[in-house]
């Protein structure tokens, strides 16, 4: 290698990490808060890695009763609205993309550009006057409007490109538009099927505008549980960030397994809920 | 420049696919469930919401219908006038700090090195990440006594800041997380951009002696335009609907420094439970942002078209 060479590979490598450091930096410190003690927390110069580690911290958060009410609650509300969104959503990004019917896709760029208060408004009466408001019900329906249009929008991008020469295959060969939908279009479609459902998981799992306005008491989930330790522990920093932290690894972890897929996805559409 | 035309008429034919004639009615079943949900989610709230807005709809009185009265109060809200101020600059910076420092990121990341992928999905966790976690952390982190920024900056010789505690400071700092938050949304679309540009004009800049600047300022620059007027776009409609970040750190405070007409309409409809009110409030707010979004894609094809005209 000739200096020039190597003076391009220490430069990029400085530029990558200058590129980085601030998403590792901000996560290693989010880290560092959860696992210090109060003393530690309030220390000037601040402590990056503690004496102690208050590994207590996490024990105090999960061992609360709330936190795992709140934590099925999200389950219920992300694994619910994310499913009824793959039954509902993969059929019509296959109707819309067969049909070619481009237009109707304005639909889901609405509900991209909307706010999602706007939506919450007249929602919220439709709730309380169906006495949905107490259940998870409401946030589950609410929750539709992020991940529905997720799934449509990306599976019209797959099925547009799959191959349609096997599709025709079958129907010659009689089989029905169902069965052809279900074992010749959606075995080729699985990587699309995997994108859809991880970006609609982790955009209803970070939702928080629904919550704060449907959720009561009993039926927060965990962002909204987040929010409301906030205003009342204000000062007990170490608790509060391993329970933020515990709510968005799951996400974070996705993500970096995931990247291939939720790069084509966010890339092919680039969605985002709410 | 002929390259530079080639890639605008190339980005114009994509724009403007051709529509199949054919549409057979029987894949209608496929999309029926869907056209269900979405008529009772997403249009059915749209057709109330527009027909609330022309209602004095308070929760717990009577329902009157009042014509445009709530449209006409907007104008004389001081709080919804500074709202639309807040909102524009949070949102100018919100779309031009991302894109500046997203168009860095995307050349970074379009050379090779390894364990790229694994670095670019550490790179676009703060995007993924869920909101209110990391608005808590930065809360921690813009404390006046005991943040960590406060520190940092004592270290390359700066005073403490406020950050989001001072009424004058309080938008920036919310950029700061935003353009943390956001700027890999438009690395990712102009790495895309990057992805598609052909090598020949580099080989022959390179023979012709061009520096690394001059490459990137006058091929690379007009070739991923149209991938930034994209990422612009989205950049802009999120900014301008930001909630959570803004919520959990500020709730539009102190005072109402940092209220954006987003949180405006969420302390109408569901701290004050002006329904009416805050359903004209959701309408001018959609209608802002569907002009936004139309005066930009204008802008876009304005470009496309000078720039063919300077390529002839």
């Amino acid at each position: 290698m000739s200096p020039r060479q190597i003076l391009g590979k220490v430069g990029l490598w400085l530029a990558v990490f200058v590129i980085v450091s601030p998403a590792i930096l901000f996560f290693l410190w989010m880290a560092s808060l959860s696992l210090k003690f109060e003393v530690d927390n309030a220390a000037y110069p601040p402590v990056f890695i503690p004496e102690n580690f208050a590994w207590k911290n996490y024990a105090d958060v999960l061992a609360s009763n709330r936190f795992l009410t709140y934590f099925v609650n999200s389950l219920i509300v992300t694994g619910t609205a994310t499913m009824l969104a793959m039954l509902i959503g993969v059929p019509a990004g296959y109707g819309i993309a067969r049909m070619a019917a481009h237009k109707s896709a304005v639909v889901i760029l609405i509900a991209r550009i909307t706010p999602g208060l706007s939506y919450l408004i007249p929602l919220f009466l439709l709730f309380q006057w169906l006495g949905l408001l107490g259940t998870l019900a409401p946030q589950i329906i609410i929750h539709l409007v992020v991940t529905v249009p997720i799934v449509i929008w990306i599976m019209i991008g797959y099925f547009e490109t799959t191959p349609l020469e096997l599709e025709e295959a079958a129907l010659i060969d009689g089989a029905t538009r169902w069965q052809v939908f279900r074992h010749v279009a959606l075995p080729i479609a699985r990587p699309g099927l995997a994108v859809a459902f991880i970006l609609a998981v982790i955009f209803s799992w970070n939702n928080f505008v629904f919550g704060i306005v449907l959720a009561g008491r009993e039926t927060r989930t965990l962002p909204v549980a987040v929010y409301n330790m906030i205003s009342f522990d204000q000062l007990s920093w170490g608790p509060l960030a391993a329970a933020a932290l515990i709510v968005t690894f799951p996400v974070l972890l996705l993500t970096v397994l995931a990247q291939r897929q939720i790069v084509a996805g966010l890339t092919a559409g680039a969605v985002k809920g709410g | 420049m002929s390259v530079t035309t080639q890639a605008a008429s190339r980005a114009a034919q994509t724009e403007a696919a051709p529509e199949r004639e054919l549409r057979p009615p029987s894949y209608w079943p496929f999309v029926v469930p869907a056209l269900v949900v979405v008529l009772a989610i997403i249009i059915f709230p749209w057709l109330f919401t527009i027909w609330m807005s022309l209602s004095e709809w308070k929760v717990g009185s009577p329902t009157t219908f009042v014509g445009l009265a709530n449209y006409l109060r907007l104008p004389n809200d001081p709080r919804f006038v500074e709202a639309v101020g807040h909102t524009i600059v949070y949102t100018a910076l919100s779309v031009l700090l991302p894109l500046i420092f997203g168009t860095l990121a995307a050349v970074v990341f379009h050379q090779k090195f390894p364990a790229r992928g694994f670095l670019r999905g550490v790179f676009i966790m703060p995007m993924m990440a869920t909101p209110v976690a990391i608005a808590l952390v930065w809360t921690m982190m813009f404390h006046p006594q005991l943040g960590v920024l406060n520190y940092l900056l004592s270290l390359v010789g700066l005073p403490p800041q406020l950050w989001v505690f001072n009424p004058g400071t309080v938008i920036p700092s919310l950029v700061l997380v935003e353009t943390w938050q956001w700027t890999p949304l438009v690395m990712l679309i102009v790495l895309g951009g990057l992805a598609a540009i052909p090598i020949e004009p580099y080989e022959s800049a390179e023979i012709d002696g061009a520096n690394f600047w001059q490459m990137f300022r006058y091929i690379t620059l007009p070739l991923i335009t149209p991938f930034l007027f994209i990422a612009g776009m989205i950049r802009m409609i999120d900014a301008v609907k930001s909630f959570d970040i803004i919520f959990a750190i500020t709730q539009g405070g102190p005072g109402s420094a940092s209220e954006t007409i987003n949180l405006y309409l969420y302390s109408v409809a569901f701290v004050y439970y002006d329904l009416g009110y805050g359903s004209a409030i959701a309408v001018v707010f959609f209608i802002l942002i569907v002009i936004l979004a139309a005066v930009l894609l204008y802008l876009r094809q304005r470009t496309a078209w000078t720039e063919i005209g300077g390529g002839a």
